[in-house]
């Protein structure tokens, strides 16, 4: 089995200086500053089969885009091993882009000013693409990113979500076998977020694409990763299937209760008290809400309903945010 | 190779789609050209000749200079500092090209354009105003487009030497003015090389500045003996390459200390 990303122990570190304060200390920075060495990624080790979708997931400032940065080739690690696609990136960097395409959702790689499509001709030289190869490939991912229309406006004159369907596009000119997309819908609507998660997993069906996806829109991993890596503060604290991560910490269900007259906390504790629920008030007036274990659910609802009069029952399970918040509340990731 | 040849076109069309700034920019030029055209004039007085230049030869020289300068000029030096700023630069090292060797070709794009749209017409206009001696022998022309060729390719490479500097001190913008204005300065397009005591001319034969504006000009003027053609033009190629030593050194140091700036 061959992987197309392996890490391990990798480790970025910078230095980072802090200012003086006052018009002494700007003096004094101009001879000696203050430095402390901060470690943005620490030792991490992970392997990615070719044809995996990898939710890549964590804070802002958790080291996902030193991470990507340096499986790009774009930054140099400090200590550790990185081996993407079988060649070390930042080694043989001409040679190594060549097989991976990479979004990053908040920087265009278009031109801004002239036409997508010549941008895109533009790459097709860069990337040495046949004009064959091209055709066959790209009038499908036009195609499917209904971006034809978009092709001769200048990028300037594009919204978000046209924008981002055309960055796409420009980072699979050369069908490469390793996509890595850093944030790649933010600020998109509903429907863009759709097509493109419906394409990526098109293109992963096809070519056996492998993707690592970094976002802090959880329901696009949901969409697409089995897997999840879970970075926080440099470090891994969760590697492994997304499934897994929601049987271990999201297997209650919420039950928001709407009354029709105020009730009291210490009420609805006194009413469930030989069950396990846990009472929280809920954002309206008379709303509260009952984290109980699935199987209590039934019990739980017909006692409530026996002894209150309900205007509105909402059954909810816990959503994978509400999961990776409170993994970040408590640290570490048990099991 | 194509894919350079493909950047040049990409950055003609670019320039193309704010052609109106070059309009003004001829106008520019032409008040430049006409106040040293005057200032000139003043200086030669009575005279038909200093340091073996008559006065049509001056102005000829203040005006090909300049439009010259339209063909070398660039501004890839702010545009590698401000990718650089704006953390840019990482998408330019995920494309498989060499990331200087791309912006010299963008500086030469640009450069074409100039040619077409800024210093032709430029010069056409110059010429109706002011009395110049534009050769008719071939090989002057053909010496002076290598060697203007050549002067391109030596600014654009302190271009890029300064802008890759700009890496260490993040900010550069002071450096790349110091730059433009050195350069202006002893490259000869304000006075040329041979109007500056001897003791500075000595020094400046160490530095490559001359033969960014003082060589191409002297040769489309006449100014220049066979002998001084190639001897210049040899300056000049020495020149291209000694200058890709310290380019290279720094872009490695530079890639390896590379911190992307915003995420």
């Amino acid at each position: 089995m061959t992987y197309a990303i392996e890490v391990e122990k990798l480790r970025k570190e910078f230095k980072s200086y802090s200012s003086r304060s006052g018009l002494i200390g700007a003096f004094r920075d101009l001879f000696t500053r203050n430095y402390k060495i901060i470690r943005a990624v620490d030792d991490i080790s992970f392997k990615v089969k070719q044809g995996e979708m990898v939710g890549y997931i964590g804070e802002n400032g958790a080291g996902k885009s030193t991470t990507i940065k340096m499986l790009t080739g774009i930054l140099t690690p400090t200590s550790g091993k990185v081996i993407v696609n079988g060649m070390n990136p930042h080694k043989e960097r001409e040679k190594f882009v060549q097989t991976i395409g990479v979004v990053f959702g908040q920087r265009s790689q278009l031109w801004w000013d002239i036409a997508v499509q010549e941008s895109f001709r533009l790459l097709k030289k860069v990337y040495r693409v046949s004009d064959r190869d091209y055709k066959e490939h790209m009038e499908h991912v036009i195609e499917t990113l209904d971006i034809g229309p978009l092709l001769d406006k200048p990028v300037r004159k594009l919204s978000l979500g046209q924008r981002m369907r055309c960055e796409l596009a420009a980072a699979l000119i050369h069908n490469p076998p390793l996509l890595f997309l850093d944030e790649p819908t933010i600020g998109l609507d509903v429907l863009v977020k759709l097509k493109i998660r419906q394409f990526l997993k098109e293109i992963n069906e096809k070519y056996n694409t492998t993707i690592l996806l970094t976002t802090h829109d959880m329901s696009d991993i949901e969409a697409l990763c089995e897997r999840v890596i879970m970075l926080d503060e440099g470090k891994i604290i969760y590697d492994g299937s997304l499934q897994k991560l929601k049987q271990n910490w999201g297997e209650g269900k919420q039950i928001q209760f709407q009354f029709r007259h105020e009730v009291t906390k210490e009420q609805l504790i006194s009413l469930t008290n030989d069950l396990n629920v846990k009472w929280e008030a809920g954002e309206q007036s008379h709303s509260w809400i009952a984290h109980v274990r699935a199987q209590d659910m039934a019990e739980v609802i017909g006692k409530v309903v026996a002894a209150y009069e309900i205007k509105d029952i909402n059954i909810r399970e816990t959503s994978t945010e509400e999961i990776i918040r409170n993994i970040y509340e408590e640290g570490i990731v048990h099991g | 190779m194509a894919k350079y040849i493909e950047m040049i076109r990409i950055r003609f069309l670019m320039m193309l789609a704010y052609r109106t700034n070059y309009y003004s920019g001829i106008l520019i030029y032409s008040i430049n050209i006409g106040a040293y055209y005057f200032l000139w004039s003043a200086i030669y007085g009575g005279q038909s000749s200093i340091q073996g230049m008559s006065a049509t030869q001056m102005t000829t020289y203040v005006a090909v200079a300049w439009m010259a300068r339209a063909f070398y000029f660039n501004n890839i030096d702010r545009e590698i500092a401000m990718e650089i700023k704006e953390g840019k630069v990482a998408i330019e090292l995920i494309r498989p090209y060499s990331y200087l060797g791309m912006k010299m070709m963008q500086g030469l794009g640009e450069g074409i354009f100039r040619l077409f749209f800024f210093s032709v017409p430029g010069m056409v206009i110059v010429g109706l105003i002011f009395p110049l001696q534009l050769t008719t022998n071939l090989h002057t022309w053909g010496y002076f487009a290598i060697s203007t060729l050549l002067s391109f390719m030596i600014n654009s490479q302190l271009n890029l030497l300064a802008g890759v500097l700009t890496f260490f001190t993040l900010n550069g913008e002071g450096l790349l003015r110091a730059k433009r204005f050195v350069i202006d300065l002893l490259s000869g397009l304000i006075l040329p090389i041979s109007f500056y005591p001897e003791w500075a001319q000595q020094l400046m034969k160490y530095l490559p500045f001359q033969g960014i504006s003082y060589i191409p000009s002297m040769i489309f003027t006449e100014s220049f003996t066979n002998d001084e053609i190639l001897q210049g033009l040899l300056f000049q190629a020495v020149w291209v390459i000694i200058l890709v030593i310290p380019i290279q050194f720094l872009w490695r140091i530079a890639k390896r200390k590379l911190v992307i700036q915003g995420g």
